[in-house]
């Protein structure tokens, strides 16, 4: 549940989600569920040279699991608040 | 007190950390958060990517990111980095 609440902190801002293909797409985060599936808007592909077939695509829901990495900015993140939120959460779940 | 294997990283927060992952890549960053997937989150994170040149060589990239989130089936393993 903290990566839920977390991506839910980051809708509306700017991400830059890499696929699990290498396939790099730069977008606003406009939604998250509890399996971090994501819904971009706006998406630009960061190389379009080599992905050409993503151009056109300005909207995209992607399939949680097929996340490799996301890039976010630091000021987006509150990292007190995360690790806090960290602790909280494995002192939950040892019960 | 049975501690499990993850609890170890409570300990690590903050501080810097070694993750290699699938796809010959390996990241080293500081813990900002993780939960029981291996989901987590590192700041100040250098991506160094192996692979093989033409001739057969090890080439490593290297690719810096200021914050990151790491999805939990990427990750195989997980220690502190060497000391420089």
């Amino acid at each position: 549940m903290l990566f839920f609440s977390f991506f839910k902190t980051l809708v509306d801002q700017e991400v830059v989600v890499q696929l699990k293909n290498d396939i790099e797409l730069k977008g606003t985060l406009q939604s998250v569920d509890q399996f971090l599936n994501l819904k971009l808007d706006n998406i630009s592909c960061t190389d379009e040279e080599k992905y050409p077939h993503l151009v056109s695509v300005r909207n995209i829901f992607i399939r949680g699991s097929t996340v490799r990495y996301v890039y976010l900015n630091k000021n987006m993140v509150d990292t007190n608040l995360l690790q806090d939120a960290t602790r909280r959460e494995a002192m939950s779940e040892r019960k | 007190m049975s501690d499990t294997p993850l609890d170890l990283w409570k300990l690590n927060l903050d501080e810097s950390i070694y993750v290699k992952l699938r796809g010959a890549r390996s990241l080293v960053g500081t813990l900002q958060a993780f939960d029981s997937h291996c989901n987590m989150v590192l700041s100040d994170c250098v991506e160094t990517i192996y692979s093989l040149n033409s001739e057969g060589m090890l080439q490593n990239e290297e690719r810096k990111s200021e914050m990151l989130f790491v999805r939990g089936d990427s990750v195989t393993l997980i220690t502190t980095p060497d000391e420089e």
